[in-house]
């Protein structure tokens, strides 16, 4: 864009334009605060109400500040459902999923992005294609071969079909980031007399350790969160997870409004740390995705 | 085949770089050794998706309650959801999903970034933007049927927000907002918005990043106003995560299923069905595994129309940018 304009005028505008600016931007920051303590406004309600008793609840409300710091709804939940068991079924089922999901992904990609093998093109669109299924198209053979295999009710058919749900995706993703990895550095180690298997552990991994550590994280959190299928595959005390464990506690007689909060809270606390955590991983995925 | 370059799985928040074309000048002759790395990956992925998918599909053309053997029946499924009112008020409010998880979120995410990466982010320090943009960001990384069920209280009878209706003095407007099949379907729609808003935000304001600041120096000294800037430099500039969202969004949109559970199980009297739950419970409740197929393969054939259609509408923008 040919702009000329004299180092004086810049300047006088752009004084100017602070000056108008002073006065505008604290009102922005008010409206834009205001609307992300909106956001915020459910989690309030719900630690206001998770830390009252039923009593407290149904003569004074769902606003009103606790009369007495009441934990026993988060004793109550904790142990109705047992709690434990259900964090660390979520935890192995996350885990396990995570890192095999990232192992598939890697030698699917190593094949397609550095093997080049014949149709891969092909290949990789089935891999988005199956990105984009919805679980109800494969939810009842699922759930109909798992009951056969013996594998219902069990967290191993979980943690084998969100591997291979989430390495559809890491497949397609690591496929492209490798097809232009340095050809120097294979051919460098070819010359070494380093085979496929070595090149894979010894040259691409240690390149493409950020990638994976971005991928595993994602897809711990994404199989955390993943809803359908363990709500149709795991059916017992023994199996759940944190998200199916509180669903088909919703409705129940026993769970009375502060109780509903306090397991809500309870279910809550593991992704926040997550994202807590997380969060400077998770901000450099999304940059990373949305370069060009 | 042209692979699309920007293609993403609901609810994810990356995109993947496209696949590089390859130099024909370099190329390595294939190497059939390679296949041995595929064959883990080929196996599961015929065990869990590409099986299921099959069979799911061959199940769509017979009645079967699950137990014994299924009756080929031919197309009959098909005919019956084409006269079936749920399944067409399922798709109906697949629509509503849509404009409450692509379109606010997508228009109110655009200007949010705008706002916060321009207006806040260059004027207050970075961290008071990144702060404010984590607690719109907050809902997207919880587990969505637990963000449902603590909604499905506040909208309860005697839930929340009727409190806050009572205590500003509303107190005439209490409802049973999720069990009025009037104001069921809004209200859902309004927690859809609540739920989606963090991931357009978060990716707009990754996208402004890359933009070179001096297009904005230069329009500001030409005297154009924050909206003209807007419109004729970020949104142009933009275009390619905007896809990108409007894809993923529109995807999450045809499949959800966890909010809808959690809130209203598809009720009342339908209002709130949408296709995904419709086919769960034709599955698990009603035992019909014929029909719930049937809809499941209309459901994916839709899904995948409309992503190929949004791809090639990309395409097509990115070689007009090209020719310019």
């Amino acid at each position: 864009m040919a702009v000329t304009i004299t180092p004086a005028t810049g300047r006088a505008r752009r004084v100017r334009d602070r000056h108008h600016r002073g006065a505008g931007r604290w009102v922005v920051l008010a409206l834009v605060t205001v609307a992300a303590l909106v956001m915020l406004v459910p989690f309030a309600f719900m630690l206001l109400n998770a830390f009252k008793s039923p009593g407290d609840y149904s003569t004074n409300g769902p606003l009103s500040w606790p009369s007495e710091f009441y934990t026993k709804g988060l004793r109550t939940y904790w142990e109705q459902v047992d709690f434990p068991v259900k964090l660390w079924n979520s935890i192995l089922i996350s885990g396990s999923v995570a890192v095999a999901g990232v192992l598939v992904s890697l030698l699917n990609a190593y094949a397609l992005g550095i093997g080049r093998v014949r149709g891969r093109l092909w290949i990789i669109g089935l891999f988005l294609l199956a990105n984009m299924l919805p679980q109800e198209a494969l939810i009842y053979p699922l759930y109909h071969f798992a009951k056969e295999a013996g594998l219902y009710n069990t967290r191993l058919a979980v943690i084998i079909i969100f591997t291979v749900i989430q390495s559809a995706f890491g497949t397609y993703l690591l496929a492209s980031v490798l097809s232009t990895f340095p050809r120097q550095l294979l051919e460098a180690a070819a010359l070494d007399g380093a085979g496929k298997w070595r090149t894979l552990w010894r040259v691409v991994l240690p390149n493409l350790r950020p990638t994976l550590a971005v991928l595993l994280v994602f897809f711990f959190i994404w199989t955390w969160n993943e809803f359908l299928i363990p709500l149709v595959m795991l059916i017992d005390n023994q199996t759940q997870t944190v998200p199916v464990a509180l669903a088909s506690l919703q409705g129940d007689r026993l769970m009375d409004a502060p109780t509903t909060n306090a397991g809500s809270l309870l279910s809550l606390v593991p992704a926040i740390l997550f994202f807590l955590i997380f969060q400077r991983t998770l901000a450099r995925g999304i940059t990373a995705g949305a370069e060009k | 085949m042209a692979v699309p370059d920007t293609v993403a799985a609901p609810e994810r928040a990356t995109t993947p770089p496209p696949p590089a074309v390859t130099a024909r000048r370099g190329r390595p002759r294939p190497d059939r050794a390679y296949w041995l790395y595929l064959l883990p990956g080929a196996v599961l992925f015929l065990l869990v998706i590409g099986g299921p998918l099959v069979y799911t599909g061959y199940l769509s053309l017979t009645r079967w309650s699950g137990v014994g053997d299924p009756t080929w029946i031919g197309l009959e499924n098909y005919r019956n959801l084409f006269h079936d009112d749920v399944f067409w008020t399922s798709f109906r409010n697949t629509l509503a999903m849509i404009v409450a998880m692509v379109v606010l979120p997508t228009l109110v995410g655009l200007v949010l970034a705008a706002v916060l990466f321009d207006a806040i982010g260059r004027r207050f320090r970075p961290r008071t933007a990144a702060a404010l943009r984590a607690a719109f960001y907050l809902p997207q990384v919880l587990p969505v049927v637990v963000a449902g069920i603590v909604w499905g209280w506040i909208l309860r009878p005697d839930g929340a927000f009727n409190g806050l209706l009572d205590a500003v003095g509303l107190g005439a407007l209490r409802h049973d907002w999720l069990g009025d099949p009037d104001t069921a379907l809004p209200v859902v729609m309004a927690v859809m918005i609540w739920v989606q808003i963090g991931y357009p935000v978060v990716v707009f304001m990754a996208a402004l990043e890359r933009v070179d600041p001096e297009l904005y120096e230069a329009a500001e000294l030409d005297g154009a106003g924050w909206f003209r800037r807007f419109r004729a430099i970020t949104l142009p500039q933009i275009r390619p995560e905007t896809f990108v969202v409007g894809l993923t969004c529109t995807i999450a949109a045809m499949k959800v299923f966890g909010p809808i559970y959690a809130l209203t199980r598809g009720g009342p009297e339908n209002a709130t069905n949408v296709p995904s739950y419709f086919a769960y419970y034709t599955f698990f409740k009603k035992l019909h595994v014929g029909y719930g197929s049937a809809i499941s393969m209309v459901l994916t054939l839709i899904i995948v129309v409309v992503s190929v259609l949004f791809i090639r509408a990309q395409n097509r923008a990115e070689r007009r940018d090209g020719g310019l």
